[in-house]
């Protein structure tokens, strides 16, 4: 049977993908962000998943305003790497994983999310951004990625106690294919951060260091927490933040199992507008 | 029974609500033809003939013609489709976000630099700002 061995969770900001693609790692700015993920790429290849459940949203770069699913799993083949305005990324083609997304669209769906099925989807920065953090500049990337697209562009976004739900949901679905498969679940966006308006650049490391202990100790505290201190505390952007919880609920102690070993923190202020957070923790 | 909207007394912030969206739909839409570069390169040509192939108000095509970001979100515009602005002209997401703050872009930078703003006194309409220390 398959089975989600460990869980990751990265901010997506699109400055950083930039960053890559022009080779300005190595600058002051940037070093320090990347030296925070020498140690997760290193543990990446010795833990190598078979498929990857990448938890993201969309840009306004596959959805426009004609569309706004509130949860859309790529069930696609392989997906493009979108051009958000500037080009599209210089990176490889995201291959999918069908058979598992379509297994998992069904059993979710089953499990009372109504999910939306996409077998046609560009895919933008908050998906190749963790990529590339975690996996560097490979000519292919490690293995299939399953594209779970959330909508926390227009209010309301889901909300966190519902995005911990289908992370368990997601935990069953995955448990239920009849297949031996290695999977990881990554949650990406946040954290703190706000791109708009007078209030732009604003960030709040005292949140940001209490939602991930949260993350860790207590997923159930966080998901109990309201949009409003979201937007409130972590800025309009941070919002994004309630995927992590995603991610989170398909951790094994949330199904009766034993807690998860917290093998990577890494908190950095700031990476263009926004604050980086990252974590990893094990089955 | 009137919609809940606890965000309205957030500063310096306009949440994209449904409502903020029904009244920038097609300034969105036309942000979002800007992913392809045939567009890019029309609007660059004469930027004020492309915008009135556009269901857009008068008030949403001076707000683009002007740059004006904050104007603009006013109006339902939302930042990720107005960022496609900003790649058109070559901006950076930083520079875009700071043209909103009232700061110049190195004083914006230097504050990321530093931190970012603080939360403190930012968290409500008419709060008394964070004492400088």
């Amino acid at each position: 049977m398959a089975r989600i061995t460990a869980s990751v969770y990265t901010s997506h900001v699109p400055a950083i993908g930039a960053a890559l693609d022009m080779g300005k790692t190595q600058e002051p700015y940037w070093q320090p962000l990347f030296q925070g993920y020498e140690f997760s790429k290193r543990w990446l290849k010795e833990r190598r998943p078979d498929v990857v459940f990448l938890v993201y949203n969309d840009h306004a770069n596959a959805f426009s305003l004609d569309l706004i699913p509130t949860f859309a799993i790529g069930a696609a083949a392989e997906f493009n790497v979108a051009d958000e305005g500037w080009g599209p990324r210089p990176v490889p083609k995201v291959i999918g994983h069908p058979e598992l997304a379509s297994h998992i669209a069904q059993s979710v769906i089953q499990q009372d999310f109504d999910l939306t099925i996409a077998n046609r989807m560009d895919v933008d920065h908050g998906l190749t951004v963790p990529l590339s953090l975690m996996c560097g500049q490979p000519q292919a990337w490690p293995c299939p990625v399953i594209p779970f697209a959330v909508n926390v562009v227009q209010y309301p976004v889901p909300s966190g106690r519902r995005c911990l739900n289908l992370g368990k949901a997601i935990r069953k679905a995955v448990e239920s294919y009849d297949a031996d498969l290695n999977v990881q679940i990554w949650g990406t966006g946040g954290m703190s951060h706000q791109l708009q308006g007078p209030r732009a650049g604003l960030i709040n490391r005292e949140f940001d260091n209490a939602f991930l202990d949260r993350m860790i100790g207590d997923p159930e505290a966080q998901a109990a927490m309201p949009h409003i201190d979201y937007v409130r505390e972590a800025g309009s952007e941070g919002i994004e933040l309630v995927m992590w919880l995603i991610a989170r609920g398909a951790m094994a102690d949330l199904a009766g199992g034993p807690p998860p070993k917290v093998v990577h923190r890494f908190y950095h202020v700031p990476a263009s507008n926004t604050a980086v957070g990252h974590l990893i923790l094990e089955s | 029974m009137p919609l809940d909207k606890p965000y309205l007394d957030v500063p310096g912030t306009t949440i994209f609500d449904a409502e903020q969206s029904r009244k920038g739909y097609h300034l969105n839409q036309f942000c979002m033809s800007l992913m392809k570069p045939e567009n890019r390169q029309r609007f660059k040509a004469n930027e004020r003939a492309y915008l009135d192939e556009w269901q857009m108000s008068e008030e949403q095509k001076q707000a683009v013609l002007a740059r004006d970001l904050n104007r603009c979100i006013a109006l339902g515009g939302n930042i990720y489709f107005l960022a496609k602005i900003g790649a058109t002209d070559g901006k950076s997401f930083q520079q875009m976000a700071g043209s909103m703050t009232g700061m110049t872009e190195e004083q914006y930078r230097a504050m990321m630099m530093a931190g970012g703003r603080s939360i403190e006194g930012n968290r409500y309409i008419g709060e008394k700002p964070a004492e400088k220390k």
